[in-house]
């Protein structure tokens, strides 16, 4: 049976972690590529980056540290943030991730997901969805609407409409982070994950929201997710991922306990 | 030095990384004189096997006869692994016949253990239950998970299966003998597990070149 997956996420820019990481010994680590290698040894199953560097320039330094992850980890890693169109997934994945994600700018161009499945295969494809709770409407029935620009923007999409959309559109997986939940600490939107999980028949990683090892269980028990999303839980210290994925463990859920 | 079987097949390069990792000298050929001087050829794979069959008409696929009746070690990896076997489903490809078996697509519909739905491909960790002991599992917990993306199994002849899995169904993810041997999983994306793995291919190449 397939294990639920624990993800870290990283935010880099301009080649440096946005915000150090500290690990278990007080150790505060900005470099992406060092942090990547500790939680890599420390048991991740995959780990995320996502870039939040604007010029074209700094563009370059993130793909140097891609190249510099894929020499030291051997684990799948993927990259998203401002990848918009084919050759910038090419040039990711021929870095050395071994999936790309992308976000607003599928949202605004659909044809991005099948044009990167049928380049790169859809398990190389991940889309993440940015998604807001709001009222019902004839629009929105699901309640929950697509938004961009880090919630920003609404899109007056129906997150799971746009769900099926991206798998017929050839995504391997998708990434749904709850922006009413992100940033909360208080759990997942299990709501959220759950529907989207029903509504598509392709992985689903949860995102926003997780504060202690119980909120990623619930993402993967209730929510039916595949793999947890996880950034401050980890990044800070105050969990490491076997403390994450021990809880799960006990719990009943099977995740990856040797590494 | 292992010989990278390069047929433009996508994960050369995570496998010539994982090996220079563990500071293996390898490298990353398409060049027959350099396959037959190799003390073991690595064969990767991401792709459909059509697709493959056809890149390896150019002699590469003479080359892995040639290393297989003269024993050098090969090790096939994900599509390596499947078209290493006589037939796949796959494009309704003949494949290399290496090995007695054939390659097959899962079933849609298929469910987990738990009941929870197990669509195509399998993609993620997952274990593995050895049915036969094998020195390129040597020193890997029974515990081990592997980072597997597949969307068809193979089904070699029984008598070379040495470790299978469960996904929807139970099918055969590490087959060969001593020296030939196939994995249905990505070592190189299988964290210290896929690496031990990886050492224990390369050191029995070395052992067999000394015994020659």
């Amino acid at each position: 049976m397939l294990s639920k997956r624990v993800i870290p996420c990283l935010d880099v820019r301009e080649g440096r972690l946005t915000k150090g990481i500290r690990f278990s010994g007080n150790e505060d680590i900005g470099d992406p590529v060092k942090s990547a290698r500790r939680y890599y040894e420390e048991g991740a199953d995959e780990i995320v980056f996502y870039d939040i560097t604007a010029s074209a320039e700094a563009r370059g330094i993130f793909l140097d540290v891609v190249e510099r992850v894929a020499e030291q980890i051997f684990i799948p890693f993927s990259v998203g943030g401002g990848i918009s169109d084919a050759a910038q997934m090419r040039d990711v994945l021929l870095a050395g991730a071994e999936k790309v994600s992308v976000n607003s700018a599928a949202v605004q161009n659909p044809g991005i997901i099948s044009e990167g499945a049928e380049a790169f295969g859809s398990q190389a494809i991940v889309v993440g969805m940015d998604v807001l709770a709001v009222p019902v409407s004839a629009d929105i029935p699901s309640g929950y609407e697509i938004v961009i620009h880090g919630g920003r923007k609404r899109m007056g999409i129906d997150a799971l409409a746009w769900a099926k959309r991206c798998q017929d559109l050839g995504a391997g997986e998708l990434c749904v982070n709850s922006i009413d939940a992100d940033g909360t600490k208080d759990g997942y939107e299990l709501t959220l994950t759950k529907a989207v999980v029903q509504a598509v028949s392709i992985p689903v990683i949860a995102s926003g929201g997780a504060g202690e090892p119980r909120h990623m269980y619930e993402a993967v028990s209730r929510g039916g997710a595949s793999a947890a999303l996880i950034a401050s839980i980890v990044h800070y210290g105050t969990y490491t991922i076997r403390d994450c994925k021990e809880y799960m463990a006990n719990r009943g859920a099977k995740v990856r306990l040797t590494w | 030095m292992l010989a990278i079987l390069d047929y433009e097949a996508g994960n050369q390069t995570s496998v010539r990384r994982a090996l220079e990792h563990l500071d293996i000298p390898c490298s990353v050929t398409a060049d027959t004189a350099v396959l037959d001087s190799a003390n073991g050829i690595v064969f990767p794979g991401v792709g459909a096997a059509g697709q493959a069959m056809g890149a390896l008409a150019a002699g590469l696929d003479a080359s892995l006869r040639r290393a297989v009746q003269t024993g050098k070690p090969l090790l096939g990896i994900c599509l390596g692994c499947q078209i290493l076997l006589e037939y796949s489903e796959e494009n309704n490809a003949r494949t290399l016949g290496l090995v007695p078996g054939v390659c097959r697509r899962f079933a849609d519909n298929m469910q987990q253990e738990d009941g929870s739905p197990a669509p195509v491909p399998h993609m993620g960790w997952n274990s593995l239950r050895v049915r036969t002991e094998s020195l390129l599992l040597a020193g890997i917990s029974p515990e081990a998970e592997f980072y597997f993306v597949h969307s068809y199994y193979v089904a070699p002849d029984p008598a070379f299966v040495i470790a299978t899995t469960v996904y929807g169904r139970e099918f055969c993810s590490c087959y060969g003998r001593d020296g030939l041997w196939a994995v249905q999983f990505h070592p190189e994306k299988s964290g210290r597990p896929g690496l031990i793995l990886l050492r224990n291919f390369y050191n029995y190449c070395r052992e067999a070149r000394h015994a020659q």
